[in-house]
């Protein structure tokens, strides 16, 4: 079984450019780190970390007997709170109830990078596990602590496996829980930051004193940055709207959604020449989206003595301090950030905005500033998942692929590269120039590149004359895939539900693929409406497989709304835009998954491969559900839907 | 500005301030009542419930004006003495929540579902439920919470509908 592939960061996950150059003069630092909490360290095998990683600040025993976690890692509904919890509880032998863990504060924890990539489980955990079970030996009688701890093996887990829902649950549904958004400081006041009516545009002049006279307590203009702050959000709104009155701009981006992809062919950075021959071909496009997380972008900031302290939603802190730092002319440790559990993330809070734009807006005003953007903000000024064009190629020889070729245009390498054995294969990600800011999403490319590439199997199986089935496991050698593939196909029924006759205006369709080490398969039941060219997903029955499964309930749970939100891209999410500025930037005009989109009957088959390291598992289930429904649309009507979302 | 009293889960309470700020911030701005969730601004998402009067209202575009002699009750007036009600429970125990941002709006809306309908099918759970936006997409644990709730509402292991008469 040849490996998977390991993960390895995208270009989109590493930096998206700043949104604003501020002209603040360097001021001097007063003073030394106030904050900071050092606690006990505990780590033998500290050799054996990766480089930078700060473990000393990772398990802490407090008098009460209760023990604290440390990581910079965060909660945005993923699940590592709990799950780290989880792991340090079955490493040091003690029960769930006596481990708390404190995550993102940049003067507290440790930096464990930036919360994407499903890299929690097969990084952060295990670092969590070996400074649990080096801390087990000062619990013994000998009181030291172990070097190079054994940790345990999953046959020997008593908390790890089990499912387990959020510890903090209570918090959630009594409302308790203070969100980034719910963060407030005494003599706080709320604010508002001006847009411009177009990407790229340069704002000439504003007149800050209307908004002061219009009930701002601090109104401020510097660079292109506008914005004010107020008692009360109502009166920030006010004043606001009053100096948008007066504001002028320059400039401004011209392009529209009606162009995209005609853009991004002539804009590609590179020119990929024809395979040649008799190959099949076809084009797949994906359009622009949102991550849309339920909680907008927030912050509070507070300025003391020089120094910031930031109260944000972001799975960037430690690169957000440093966006801070930059912009203030600060040193990285006069910059604390502090991450609450945030609503929601999938991949779009990966940079620190309304963190910039309310520390610039509480150094005017003097006081601490909240700024949580609005709905439209969060649709227009929030970085997309980037579109795709993709153009597929391939050549068949006895009902095999001998030559495929596959490249990317403008949206990732992720998933680019095909798990099927090809003889030949060119695969390529080709940047282009992007008319809107793009950047991460959950499992970034490897939606556009698992849709096209299970999309066009389907078509290659249907020239073979082969059963999609059958066509994919002539050509898979991955085991893990074959294995998910199977299960989901068995329970399904895929075999005999292709020897009957669907009903009318009903169609079966499957995909499947790997990303970030996990592996995953779909079979769908979709019934279309041929004249409004409207589709339902009926059934789903999805198949999943991480390794060895951490805890099951949350890993259920992020593949069921990993399918629904899936299910969103295909049906009917796409970003319009004209003339640089978005048209629908509501959600009454961008329609995410509602409760009646739930299919009739939703599966989930995990299988828990207890011989294999764990997985990530909050990504990868979302890549199966596109191209499976493409599959089964063709399967009722004969015609091939070629974007997304789907249209035929 | 003007004065405006109504009651918050239980306790009267007095605001002077502009007649059409959004009930919503009122809220979380001058009562620290900040359990009520910013989600849309415009009655597309629901996370901003509260119950007026026992009904199910959409705080964010509810002016405050609108809400003068009302009985109000927000996500932090439903547990009783440290005791969830059944709704909460259900929710905590379901696991029916992700990022828990939705969460306050799904269970008042929820409570409110059940007052009127005590044993809704499934169908009638997606269509009270339908406007009540989750981008984690944790749909098919928020059902299963609410025929949770149902059932441990009709087992009467807490008293049913005490929340939203307390005030009265």
């Amino acid at each position: 079984m040849p490996p998977i592939e390991a993960f390895e960061p995208d270009r989109f996950e590493l930096f998206e450019p700043p949104f604003y150059r501020f002209e603040i003069t360097r001021r001097q630092a007063i003073g030394t780190l106030a904050a900071g909490w050092l606690v006990t360290a505990w780590v033998a095998d500290a050799q054996d970390q990766p480089s930078g990683e700060r473990v000393e600040a990772r398990i802490h025993l407090g008098d009460d007997g209760i023990f604290t976690v440390f990581s910079g890692k965060v909660e945005e509904g993923q699940g590592p709170r709990t799950e780290l919890a989880m792991a340090a509880a079955e490493e040091l032998g003690v029960p769930l109830e006596r481990v708390r863990v404190v995550l993102c504060d940049t003067s507290r924890t440790p930096d464990d990078g930036i919360t994407a990539g499903s890299r929690t489980t097969p990084g952060t955990v295990p670092a969590v596990r070996r400074a649990a079970a080096a801390a087990r030996g000062w619990l013994s009688r000998e009181k030291r602590l172990i070097e190079n701890p054994r940790l345990r093996e999953p046959g020997e887990w008593t908390i790890l496996g089990k499912g387990r829902w959020r510890t903090d649950a209570r918090e959630i549904v009594t409302g308790a829980h203070r969100f980034p958004s719910d963060i407030a400081l005494e003599g706080m006041l709320y604010g508002c930051v001006l847009r411009p009516p177009a990407y790229g545009a340069r704002l000439e002049s504003v007149d800050v004193e209307a908004g002061k006279k219009a009930g701002a307590a601090a109104a401020v203009r510097d660079g292109d940055f506008a914005g004010c702050a107020a008692r009360t959000s109502y009166e920030a709104r006010r004043a606001l709207e009053a100096m948008a009155a007066t504001a002028r701009w320059s400039g401004g981006q011209k392009h529209s959604h009606t162009n995209l992809f005609e853009h991004l062919r002539a804009t590609a950075k590179e020119k990929v020449p024809p395979l040649g021959g008799r190959t099949h071909s076809a084009e797949y496009r994906t359009a622009y989206i949102q991550h849309a997380p339920m909680e907008p972008r927030a912050a509070v900031a507070e300025w003391k003595d020089g120094r910031l302290t930031v109260w944000t939603g972001t799975s960037n802190p430690f690169s957000v301090r440093a966006e801070l730092a930059r912009a203030f002319g600060l040193r990285a440790e006069e910059v604390r950030v502090i991450v609450p559990d945030f609503g929601g993330g999938f991949g779009g809070k990966h940079t620190g905005e309304a963190a910039l734009e309310a520390a610039r807006l509480a150094k005017e005003a003097g006081r601490p500033v909240k700024v949580r953007w609005t709905r439209e903000e969060e649709f227009r000024w929030a970085y997309f998942r980037p579109a795709a064009l993709i153009d597929a190629e391939a050549v068949l020889e006895g009902g095999r692929i001998r030559a495929w070729q596959f490249t990317n245009y403008n949206s990732g390498a992720a998933g680019l590269q095909t798990p099927y054995a090809i003889p030949d294969r060119r695969e390529k990600y080709v940047p282009a120039d992007p008319p809107l800011r793009q950047g991460s999403y959950r499992t970034l490319a490897a939606t556009a590149n698992h849709f096209a590439r299970e999309a066009f199997m389907d078509e290659l199986a249907a020239a073979a004359g082969a059963d999609p089935l059958d066509f994919r496991l002539a050509h898979l050698e991955n085991d893990r895939i074959r294995a998910v593939l199977l299960a989901a196909c068995e329970k399904f029924g895929w075999r005999e539900r292709r020897r009957q006759k669907r009903a009318a205006h009903r169609g079966i369709g499957l995909a499947c693929g790997t990303e970030k080490n996990s592996v995953v398969a779909a079979c769908v039941e979709v019934e279309v409406d041929p004249k409004a060219k409207a589709v339902r997903l009926v059934e789903i029955v999805e198949a999943f497989e991480c390794g060895a499964i951490l805890n099951p309930w949350n890993t259920r749970s992020q593949v069921e709304g990993c399918i629904l939100m899936g299910l969103g891209a295909a049906l009917r999410e796409e970003i319009l835009f004209d003339n640089g500025r978005v048209l629908n930037a509501r959600f009454s005009q961008y329609r995410v998954p509602r409760f009646r989109d739930l299919p009739d009957r939703l599966e989930v088959i995990l299988l828990d491969r207890k011989d294999l390291p764990s997985a990530g598992a909050g990504e990868t289930p979302i890549v199966a559900v596109a191209p499976a429904m493409a599959n089964a649309i063709f399967d009722a009507t004969g015609a091939r839907p070629r974007s997304l979302p789907l249209r035929w | 500005m003007a004065v405006f009293r109504f009651t918050v889960n239980g306790e009267p309470r007095e605001v002077d301030t502009f007649p059409d700020r959004p009930l919503l911030e009122v809220l979380r701005e001058d009562l620290n009542l900040t359990g009520t969730k910013f989600g849309c601004g415009e009655g597309q998402c629901r996370a901003c419930t509260v119950l007026m009067d026992g009904a199910p209202a959409l705080s964010c575009i509810t002016p405050v004006r609108a809400a003068a002699g009302r009985r109000i009750t927000t996500i932090e007036g439903l547990a009783r003495g440290g005791e969830l009600h059944p709704v909460q429970r259900a929710f905590a125990e379901e696991g029916a929540m992700q990022c828990g941002y939705c969460t306050p709006g799904m269970v008042l809306r929820t409570v409110a579902l059940l007052e009127r309908t005590p044993s809704p099918t499934r169908a009638q759970i997606l269509e009270a439920l339908q406007g009540s936006l989750c981008r984690c997409c944790g749909y098919p644990r928020i059902v299963a919470a609410v025929e949770f709730a149902a059932r441990l509402r009709r087992s009467g292991s807490a008293a049913s509908g005490e929340v939203l008469h307390a005030a009265d």
